[in-house]
């Protein structure tokens, strides 16, 4: 077994243990790296001086017993739009393509304190409009399970990554998704947390309503873990909340007697593929077999979520990215002849095209005379599906299903027609606008060997639920993905 | 019903946005803001009468700071990242109030 | 005939809370320092960077609401308004506008026809931009953040207004219950009260109201006064044309004394507003406002009321003190310091307005301590120096804040009392000037005058003039 097949918890123990050292760590990683990057593209920067001087002060550290805890020495890679101090931060677009923050964010200091190794930042798609990580300005990501298809988007760098063993776990960032689906394109683990649980101060905006941070990696235990330590209240973040049932990792328990899962009927209708359809609903049976009592329903109101979202994140993202103008920070257009042609000249070289159309959309949803037709509207449907999963969470603690109709699609194959696109969201965009919790775990493998993701969504701060879920799905199903 | 979005509109929508865009992506611009709107009014089949807007989704109220500095003098990285820097100033096309 | 018109006013005024950090960070609010040295990520508009709201903030506009008899909105958003400009760092502006902080409010003034509510609309709470400096060599400005990020409350009053007068009665109105406040210092001339001016006009007796302009731009009372002037002409010679007034903003050029339209085709005043996501609702409870209320400080009209009654001073005195909060204080303090409180009075009233006036200064300005004032009419009481030279003292307490005590002890300027000193003087004074002794004797009463005067001339004006009016009358 080398190196690059530990978990990172399980890394983190053979530092501790000093059977390998962070320093080896790290130079397995570089060496994955410097050996995979030119077929997958998971970077957009690699920190290796950087991360070599890390791992011999996290080595003292840990030898000096300073750091004891259950992520120490190990290597991270964090996606594109999250601040870091000194380290370029472009969120894959040439609009920041130059941009180095003087600060970092919140969940990547509590990595560091927790001794993180940062390898770099991961693509992305760009602004993190995307579900494929092909609008990134600095090229696509590959898929590592097989390099002719999307790894998913947007955080389809991290979960690539990951997938690669070109890191041991990485954060991504989800605002429709953009954890849950790559990790499912990519046969890893990724989660995104009820809304307000890890702080957003650092994560350059697309929604903020919607956006949460969360981790991409190789297993349950690593996920709980990884949860654990970037979760905290925030005093910069207003939305952030102050919770004392952060202990995520007491949840890995192998037992769902008792647990009342339910499948929702409409997740498993038109346009779901039916080799992922068996492969879920195994998973379920799984389940039961294990105890659980598994059930179908009717969730109601999802076709709806896919309209309201994009009303609501092109809305919020077309004002965040107002700021990006050439004035502060990041591109500023060569000639101009005045303000507003430099403003317009900068944000069109600078944006690309899936960019430059959800602020389009978003700017008009706004605009005088609309705004109560489209955005208002998009608002109530939000009421009405938050209440939609009130109440199935007051029959069941855990809602099963896919994380996208399909696998993988072909590099290529999505950018054409956007909707289409956008329909490959609809199991995870409803979670988002509810700010329930969502995790994603590996479930079997369709005909061309591509991994299919088994969704399991939980209700406001019940993490625990479904992490404790995964766990004994997990332990049940085995391996059954191995590298492509 | 089918959207129609005008060239005015784009026009201004590419106003409000700060964008520029050449012919063929202004024609691109309009199909893809018709089709997305004509998706979007979708949400017009539900009834939402009397259904108040959610902005967010948790009864969190009350977060505030205390009157107090905190921040000391930061320019040096203020500026750091500015494409033109003046006088510890962000350069800026010349503006007219 | 020509028809007569009427002027439709309201004013939006913006006024800079004297909070000690800005509204969304914990940079300083003080002036003075080099350009972007009080900025941050987040008053800067620095991706990722997230607003946390200055409490101190929502209290200030809480006691203005209270004050100016507002409905305190006890379910508050923050909204974005969206606009792309240089000095508004993230291209939109925190603010209010579906459910601002306080409403349905009003203030009293003294109109054309008596005593007048004007209403308020409603106040909001939202950030202040930075600063564009244009430079006069290059062909460009440059953007200074220090401002970006201050607190500003918006008072939007009622279109209740008909004359410059009365506007000017009204923002008096407002400065003094927020100085009085302590919420904000109110200058004009600085910046940290500013109004812009929503006018129509439209014949007397119609009852729709005519096309307002917005004008900007009016940084004193004389320019407030003067613009209205101007536009309320302007409106009127449209009208009188022919034409149509158009809804729009323009800037006020005090200098050249005329307005222009501030329009382009790239300002589409379209501002997008949504919920602002990054902050959540501000819930205000009946206690809270109780607690606010409790706190608030005493008024001017209270103030004024209990001068009367406690301090004995005519309404006439109370009104011109408390004119100006920084008066009310010296007043204040210098009764409590033991003076006399008709002298204290007497003192603001006449040496202190003449100063200020002769020296072009505001009340605001006045830098000397209450308790030097109170020294020095204590001296005055106690028969330690004459009148002219307290007046000569107060100057020197006016400028420099000297302590009178060590002042006239240093410079000798006690009294004269001692009566055979001063006899002698006086009989040399009586001996040099017989054509005024032969003016008194021949009943011209005046003469004394010029005798004690020439007395004070020779003893440095330290004499007592009661003692020389003693003497001389036995002398004479």
């Amino acid at each position: 077994m080398s190196l690059l097949d530990y978990t990172a918890t399980q890394l983190a123990e053979k530092i501790k243990n000093h059977e390998v050292s962070v320093l080896d760590a790290v130079n397995a990683v570089l060496e994955q790296i410097d050996s995979k990057e030119d077929t997958y593209n998971c970077y957009v920067t690699v920190d290796r001086e950087g991360a070599l001087k890390k791992a011999e002060e996290v080595q003292k550290k840990i030898d000096s017993g300073e750091l004891t805890g259950p992520l120490a020495g190990v290597p991270v890679a964090i996606k594109d739009n999250m601040c870091t101090e000194g380290l370029l931060t472009t969120c894959s677009s040439k609009i920041l393509g130059n941009f180095v923050p003087t600060y970092t964010s919140e969940a990547v200091i509590n990595l560091e304190k927790a001794g993180a190794v940062i390898i770099g930042k991961t693509n992305m798609d760009e602004f993190a409009m995307g579900s494929t990580t092909e609008t990134s300005a600095y090229g696509p990501t590959k898929n590592p399970r097989n390099p002719e298809h999307v790894p998913g988007g947007s955080s389809g760098g991290s979960a690539a990554a990951v997938a690669a063993n070109e890191c041991f776990y990485a954060l991504g960032s989800d605002t429709g998704g953009s954890i849950r689906q790559p990790a499912g394109y990519c046969g890893v683990v990724g989660m995104k947390p009820t809304y307000s649980t890890v702080s957003r101060y650092g994560l350059i905006a697309y929604g903020s309503s919607l956006d949460q941070i969360g981790p991409l990696c190789k297993d349950v235990k690593d996920c709980a873990t990884i949860l654990e330590t970037i979760a905290s209240y925030d005093p910069k973040d207003s939305t952030s909340v102050k919770r004392d049932d952060t202990d995520f990792t007491s949840a890995l328990v192998d037992d769902v007697k008792g647990m009342k899962i339910g499948i929702p009927r409409d997740y498993l209708g038109e346009g779901l593929d039916s080799e992922v359809k068996d492969a879920i609903l195994k998973a379920a049976d799984v389940l039961k077999s294990k105890g659980a009592i598994v059930e179908e329903f009717d969730l109601g109101l999802v076709e709806y979520a896919i309209p309201a979202y994009y009303t609501i994140a092109a809305a919020e993202a077309s004002s965040n990215l107002e700021r990006f103008d050439g004035i502060k920070y990041g591109y500023r257009t060569e000639e101009y002849t005045d303000l507003h042609n430099m403003y317009k000249k900068t944000r069109s070289e600078g944006f690309g095209p899936e960019v430059k159309r959800r602020i389009m959309l978003g700017s008009f949803v706004l605009s005088s005379g609309y705004y109560d037709a489209y955005y208002l509207k998009a608002l109530r449907v939000k009421a009405l599906i938050k209440k939609a999963f009130d109440d199935a969470f007051a029959k069941y603690d855990v809602i099963l299903g896919p994380v996208a109709p399909t696998t993988a699609p072909k590099l290529g194959e999505s950018l054409s027609d956007p909707i289409k696109m956008y329909l490959g969201d609809i199991y995870t965009i409803s979670i988002n606008l509810a700010g329930l919790p969502g995790i994603c775990l590996p479930c079997g493998v369709d005909s061309k060997g591509l991994p299919i993701g088994l969704q399991l969504i939980g209700d406001c701060f019940k993490e625990k639920n479904i992490i404790q879920t995964a766990y004994a799905y997990e332990q049940a199903r085995g391996d059954i993905i191995k590298e492509g | 019903m089918a959207n129609v979005i005008s060239d005015e509109t784009i026009e201004y929508v590419g106003i409000l946005a700060k964008l520029e865009l050449n012919d063929e992506e202004k024609e691109n611009a309009k199909k893809d803001m018709e089709s997305m709107l004509d998706y979007i009014d979708k949400l017009n089949e539900l009834d939402t009468t009397g259904v108040e807007p959610m902005s967010h989704v948790f009864p969190v109220n009350n977060v505030f700071r205390e009157d107090v500095v905190t921040n000391g003098d930061d320019r040096e990285n203020i500026l750091k990242n500015a494409p033109e820097e003046q006088n510890g100033m962000f350069n800026v096309p010349k503006t007219f109030d | 005939m020509s028809k007569e018109y009427e002027t439709v006013i309201g004013l939006e005024v913006h006024v800079e809370l004297a909070t000690k950090t800005k509204i969304f960070c914990g940079c300083s609010t003080a002036f003075g320092a080099e350009p972007n040295a009080h900025t941050c990520p987040v008053c800067t508009g620095m991706p990722g960077s997230l607003p946390v709201l200055n409490k101190q903030v929502v209290e200030y506009a809480m006691a203005v609401g209270i004050a100016t008899n507002c409905d305190i909105t006890q379910y508050s958003k923050f909204d974005r308004k969206n606009y792309f400009y240089p000095d508004n760092p993230q291209n939109y502006q925190i603010s209010q506008l579906y459910l601002p902080i306080c409403r349905n409010g009003y203030v009293e003034i003294n109109g054309e026809n008596g005593k007048k509510k004007v209403g308020i609309h409603e106040i909001h709470m939202e950030e202040d931009a930075g600063k564009l400096i244009h430079s006069e060599w290059d062909d460009c400005s440059m953007v200074d953040y220090n401002r970006s990020g201050v607190p500003l409350i918006e008072i939007v009053s009622e279109p209740d207004m008909r004359s410059a007068d009365e506007v000017i009665a009204y923002l008096e109105k407002l400065r003094l219950i927020i100085q009085y406040l302590g919420a904000s210092d109110c200058k004009l001339n600085e910046g940290s009260m500013r109004a812009d001016v929503n006018l129509s006009v439209r014949e007397v007796g119609a009852e729709k109201f005519g096309t307002r302009t917005e004008m900007k731009n009016l940084n004193s009372f004389k320019a407030i006064a003067r613009a209205i002037e101007n536009e309320r002409q302007r409106q009127i010679d449209l009208i009188e044309d022919g034409e149509a007034v158009v809804q729009e903003t323009r800037r006020w050029d005090d200098n050249k004394e005329y307005s222009y339209a501030m329009r382009s085709k790239e300002d589409a005043q379209d501002y997008r507003y949504f919920p602002e996501p990054d902050l959540v609702p501000i819930v205000i409870s009946d206690e809270w406002i109780e607690q606010v209320k409790a706190r608030q400080p005493e008024l001017r009209d209270e103030k004024m009321t209990r001068y009367e009654a406690d301090y004995k001073i005519p309404a006439y005195d109370a009104d011109i003190i408390t004119s100006s909060k920084k008066m009310a204080d010296i007043f204040e303090e210098a009764v409590a310091d033991g003076a006399n409180p008709k002298k204290v009075s007497n003192y603001l009233m006449g040496e202190t307005m003449r100063l200020l006036k002769d020296k072009s200064m505001d009340p605001d300005d006045i830098t000397f301590s209450p308790a030097n004032l109170a020294a020095l009419i204590k001296l005055i009481d106690a028969g330690t120096i004459n009148s002219s030279v307290a007046k000569e003292v107060f100057e020197k307490i006016f400028e420099e804040d000297i302590d009178p005590e060590k002042y006239v002890e240093e410079n000798g300027l006690k009294m004269d009392n001692d009566e055979d000193g001063l006899r002698g003087i006086i009989e040399q004074v009586v001996a040099d000037n017989p054509q005024s002794v032969q003016d008194y004797h021949n009943g011209k009463e005046k003469a004394i005058g010029f005798l004690v005067g020439q007395t004070m001339k020779a003893t440095k004006g330290k004499a007592n003039p009661g003692i020389i009016n003693k003497i001389l009358k036995e002398l004479l």
